[in-house]
């Protein structure tokens, strides 16, 4: 993006966290800043929660009987950490927070298109988050996040109806966060940015929008049916009335599925932010890259059926589904491809952001590979529901997502915080981190096709060996995970001051002081060329 | 399979194969192992080689590249597509030839509950959460669960099937190999769902054909099935000759037969359940959709023991006018 | 006017058209989550009544056509009041728009106490499925029937409901001075949204009500 690169010599704007310091100033704000904040803390929160779940199942895992907790508590435990890691940390997370407070900055915006609509969006998603906390203190619910019918429906004796209205309400906010997403970069581009001089990262945060907004509603009105048919004792897939409760599965997943690339696709747009920026280099393709997040977004809501090679659907329905994931992959593919091929001839210097992005390709590429696999039909008949799927899903999960949320998190922290953390220690937790992640999980996939099932409490002796090792990685990962918790807490307050281009880099979220004014920018400002366009900052003066 | 792929197997420590679809489906699986792994090992390197000839501060080159983008680009999204085509085609081609079960094969019930596995042999003998079957010929269960969703789960031999309630299901396989090979629930049933495993006992036709006549339970009684047919009113309508429109079945198990579309079913096992609980979904050819569905009124129980009846009329166990005077 | 004028200062937006713009554009994704919403229990309704045609015959025949027929009517009426306060609004005249207003209200309360009062009957006739649901004769699908109709209706019925609120607000802003300057689109985007769910119920009506016939 090209700009004047005109230095703040004004006393600046007070930043939108100097803009008044009362309890109310935070919860009644309609500043996508301060929500995007508000979205920090509260998916941290859920986060921490979820991790503790998982490490009490990596314990019990330990061993081969089922010795630390008793069988419904593990049923429970995997069930909590499914939705609160699912609806409560990866769905909001690139989105609601990085997404939140950089979208109007990087189009040149005061704010998001419904500042109104924004707050109102987290307040769902607390009101949702207390719905489900309220479930799980109650006793919790153990049904999988799957819910899949007719146990959750009636042989659930657990708070299905609690935690089912928690998903239902968040699912609101998730709703109301991609439609103003939408609006706003539909309607609040800066003057001169044109579509294809976008930021990848808004592309990519475009089409996870429109995922939001219509796939969310399906998931809506499936909760609701089975809410109803806990209520009334009767409902439409219980198959004592003739229900199917395939059906339940097919509405699920027309869902779940393009919530997976919910889950994928604003991590992707982190890396070629991150990427462009540490290679001083626009990304390679660039309109293949930005119409990749497109087609996978379009694509993804034709694969759902990938769930259910094994559920008794139709064997056609089960080729004309193989097919379509398989087509599914290749804009995926073409990412990591174009990834690679900006480096080539690139100026690259190793900050953090760097680090995690370079992790999110080596652990994207394995997730999806192994999802190619898992595509294939007659594979798919033997891995299906083993820990092969899990350490799938996780590569994608957390080795994409969580590797793209913290690698943004650290990018923005300037421009969040107005300083910098300690770039050593941001390093070697962001490596603590990939190899903690890949002890835990690369086993899970030899288990998974050594045959055994996920969501066992206890298991067979010959699957101990792997699972001990993923256990050790575990704690390893653990440590990547709040190491910069307390090291950015630390630098939030006591960091050295970032300046406002710490990067050097010409985006329009870098053309304002950091921490940004309340309104974002003194004049709107104009665009009048092509994204990444590092040559009008010099490198040297970093 | 070349021997360096089989011992990349024992390293591995990939389960142990034993029907026939599992060397096919490890050969399918490793191919896609091997091709991903140098997908991997090719950008690893590329990227590591990038990293550091082109690392902030080195001499090097760095004019932006004149070949054009979309012809890169292009290359790559044909080359990932006609890869990702191949792999399709092949793992679609074994899973249909896994879904279509042999003409003849050897039928055994299995029921799902929570938790357990219910057998019932062909002789009527059940066990629980043990199956016993005999190797070399094709082996076909048919599945079902009395309340909530299980998978039938066999690692040695790459099969995996959802039980689901309401609905029966077939699942085929030959065994190849004697022993004993774990069995899994797949899905998750609820509490003890990691405790409904149970165990696979591959043995020779021979040994099969002892251990099933040791203790064996008696057939389903046709009497039994008789009585039913009576008591759910089936015999009402479908016993000859009868004052209402209705197909006779005897000789029907088996049979190809014509529908109101044009089409045509075979009645096998499932065609049977669907007309009994779905008459309307199937109707025979000359015949209006006046039977009343049976879904919800006859129990799971009594559904085998119909089926079984209907399965075993043919012309010279008709009924006769012995078993109408014998309810 | 003070204060109006730091609520223009506010909005993240450059001048009114652009606000209108994305008023709009907001409306319509809104409308394109609904559609999926619907969706889901139009699908489920298509695949059991494709599964279960006679049942679905059966249980249909038991709900009250005329009042179908008449709610279908006043439904339809209502959303050419809204139409019409839409246009009055447009021509500024703020009487003609708050009497069309309150004329969409009123046929969509009629409508709801016409729907209301056969839920009612529903009851007495034990057709609410769950334990007490008894249809003699008939086959156990049409308590699926049941249970999509008060499923659909009911989700429906929830969307008047919140139209009404919306009608109702505008009704009482129409009275306040700032009113045109201020809401120059809430007409329209509650128009939208009353059409919409106009929309939902002449598909429903068919599908519920005459699909024995």
């Amino acid at each position: 993006m090209s700009l004047l690169a005109a230095p703040i010599e004004k006393p600046p704007l007070p930043s939108y966290l100097e803009a008044g310091h009362s309890v109310r100033s935070w919860l009644c704000t309609l500043d996508h800043k301060r929500i995007g904040l508000l979205y920090l803390f509260s998916i941290t929160f859920f986060f921490a929660i979820a991790a503790v779940a998982a490490a009490l199942m990596r314990i019990e895992l330990l061993t081969p009987a089922g010795d630390v907790v008793a069988s419904d508590t593990y049923n429970r435990l995997f069930t909590l950490h499914g939705v609160l890691m699912v609806w409560f940390f990866l769905i909001p997370s690139i989105p609601s927070v990085l997404g939140n407070f950089v979208i109007p900055l990087m189009i040149g915006a005061r704010d998001v298109a419904f500042p109104r609509l924004n707050l109102v969006s987290w307040y769902l998603f607390i009101f949702g988050g207390a719905f489900t906390l309220y479930s799980i203190v109650g006793g919790g619910v153990d049904t999988g996040w799957t819910f899949y019918t007719p146990y959750s429906s009636t042989y659930s004796n657990s708070h299905v109806m609690a935690m089912a209205a928690g998903v239902f309400i968040t699912g609101f906010s998730s709703i109301a966060t991609g439609l103003n997403f939408i609006v706003t970069i539909h309607k609040l581009r800066a003057p001169g940015l044109t579509w294809f001089r976008l930021p990848l990262f808004i592309w990519s945060m475009y089409a996870t929008s429109v995922i939001m907004v219509l796939a969310t509603p399906v998931l809506a009105i499936t909760l609701l049916l089975i809410g109803l048919e806990r209520f009334f004792g009767v409902g439409i897939f219980d198959p004592k009335l003739g229900g199917d409760p395939l059906l339940f599965q097919h509405l699920f997943w027309f869902y779940s599925h393009p919530a997976v690339y919910i889950m994928i696709l604003p991590g992707m747009g982190v890396v070629s932010e991150t990427i462009a920026a540490f290679a001083r280099k626009p990304i390679f393709g660039y309109h293949v890259v930005a119409f990749a997040s497109l087609a996978i977004a379009g694509l993804g809501f034709l694969v759902w059926g990938h769930h259910m090679f094994v559920s008794s659907q139709s064997v056609y329905a089960g080729v004309v589904f193989s097919l379509l994931s398989f087509l599914v992959a290749v804009p995926s593919a073409v990412k990591v491809f174009s990834w690679t091929a900006t480096l080539y001839r690139a100026s690259i210097s190793f900050e953090t952001p760097l680090i995690y992005a370079l992790g999110f390709m080596g652990l994207f590429t394995i997730g999806g590979l192994t999802g190619m696999i898992l595509a294939t039909l007659a594979v798919d008949v033997h891995v299906h529901d083993t820990y092969f799927v899990v350490a799938h899903f996780h590569y994608i999960m957390v080795g994409g997502m969580v590797l793209g949320y913290l690698g943004g998190l650290h990018y923005w922290w300037p421009k969040i915080s107005g300083r910098m953390y300690h770039e050593w220690t941001a390093r070697i937790s962001a490596l603590i981190t990939f190899i903690g992640f890949n002890l835990t999980f690369f086993p899970q996939f030899v288990l998974g096709y050594m045959g055994m099932p996920r969501r066992y409490h206890a298991y067979p002796q010959e699957f101990q060996m792997l699972n001990v090792l993923s256990t050790a990685g575990a704690s390893i990962l653990a440590i990547g995970y709040i190491l910069p918790l307390i090291y950015l807490t630390w630098s939030f307050f006591y960091g050295k001051k970032a300046g406002p281009n710490p990067w050097r880099n010409p985006g329009l979220e870098w053309q304002t002081a950091s921490p940004a004014p309340e309104h974002n920018f003194e004049t709107t400002p104009v665009v009048n060329g092509p994204p990444y366009d590092f040559e009008v900052l010099p490198e040297e003066s970093v | 399979m070349p021997a360096s792929a089989v011992s990349l197997v024992a390293f591995l420590g990939l389960p142990a194969r034993a029907s026939a679809l599992a060397s096919r489906v490890d050969a399918l699986f490793i191919t896609q192992l091997v091709v991903s792994g140098l997908m991997v090992g090719l950008l690893l390197a590329l990227n590591l080689y990038f990293l550091y000839r082109y690392r902030r501060g080195a001499k090097v080159d760095r004019r932006p590249l004149e070949i054009s983008e979309w012809k890169i680009e292009t290359a790559w999204i044909v080359a990932t597509l006609v890869t990702f085509i191949a792999f399709f085609f092949w793992g679609a081609r074994l899973y249909v030839d896994e879904e279509k079960a042999p003409a003849v094969a050897y039928d055994i019930a299995v029921t799902g509950r929570q938790w357990m596995w219910d057998v019932r042999q062909p002789n009527g003998r059940r066990e629980f959460n043990t199956l016993h079957v005999p190797s070399g010929r094709p082996v076909r269960l048919s599945l079902t669960s009395e309340d909530v969703i299980h998978s039938f789960y066999v690692p040695a031999f790459r099969m995996k099937q959802d039980v689901v309630p309401g609905k029966r299901v077939t699942l085929w396989f030959n065994a190849t190999r004697e022993g004993t090979y774990s069995l899994f629930c797949a899905e998750f049933c609820g509490t003890k769902h990691s405790a409904m495993i149970g165990e696979i006992v591959v043995q020779s036709p021979s040994d099969y054909a002892q251990w099933l006549a040791s203790d064996a339970t008696p057939q389903p009684d046709r009497l039994r099935g008789r009585e039913l047919f009576a008591k759910y009113s089936c015999s009402g309508c479908h016993d000859q000759p009868s004052a209402i429109h209705a197909p006779s079945l005897v000789g029907v198990f088996g049979s190809s037969i014509p529908l109101d579309n044009g089409e045509f079913v075979r009645a096998d096992e499932t065609y049977l359940r669907d007309s009994i609980l779905q008459p309307a979904k199937q109707v025979i050819a000359g015949y209006q959709p006046i039977m009343p569905s049976f879904q919800g009124v006859i129990p799971e129980s009594d559904l085998l023991e119909l089926i079984a009846y209907i399965e075993t009329l043919n012309e010279s166990t008709a009924p006769t006018a012995a078993d109408a005077a014998h309810p | 006017m003070n204060q109006s004028t730091t609520e223009i200062e506010e909005t993240p937006y450059v001048d009114a058209t652009q606000h209108r713009e994305a008023n709009h554009l907001g409306m319509w994704m809104f409308l394109a989550t609904e559609i999926l919403f619907f969706g889901g229990l139009f699908s489920c309704y298509s695949i059991y009544r494709w599964t279960y045609p006679a049942a679905f015959a059966q249980a249909s025949n038991r709900l009250d056509f005329w009042i179908g027929t008449i709610n279908t009517g006043v439904l339809l009426t209502s959303s050419l009041f809204m139409a019409l306060a839409d246009l009055a609004h447009h021509a500024k005249a703020v009487r003609l728009t708050r009497i069309h207003l309150s004329l969409t209200a009123l046929l969509g309360a009629v409508f709801l106490g016409l729907k209301f009062y056969e839920y009612y009957q529903k009851y007495v006739e034990h057709l609410i499925p769950g334990p007490h649901f008894a249809f003699p004769d008939a086959p156990p699908q049409a308590q699926l029937f049941f249970f999509l109709y008060f499923a659909m209706t009911g989700l429906h019925a929830a969307h008047m409901i919140i139209g009404l609120c919306a009608l109702g607000w505008l009704v009482r802003r129409t009275t306040k001075p700032a009113w045109t300057a201020r809401h120059s689109d809430a007409v329209s985007i509650v128009g939208l949204y009353w059409h919409f769910v106009d929309c939902v119920w002449i598909f429903l009506y068919p599908l519920l009500y005459l699909a024995g016939r």
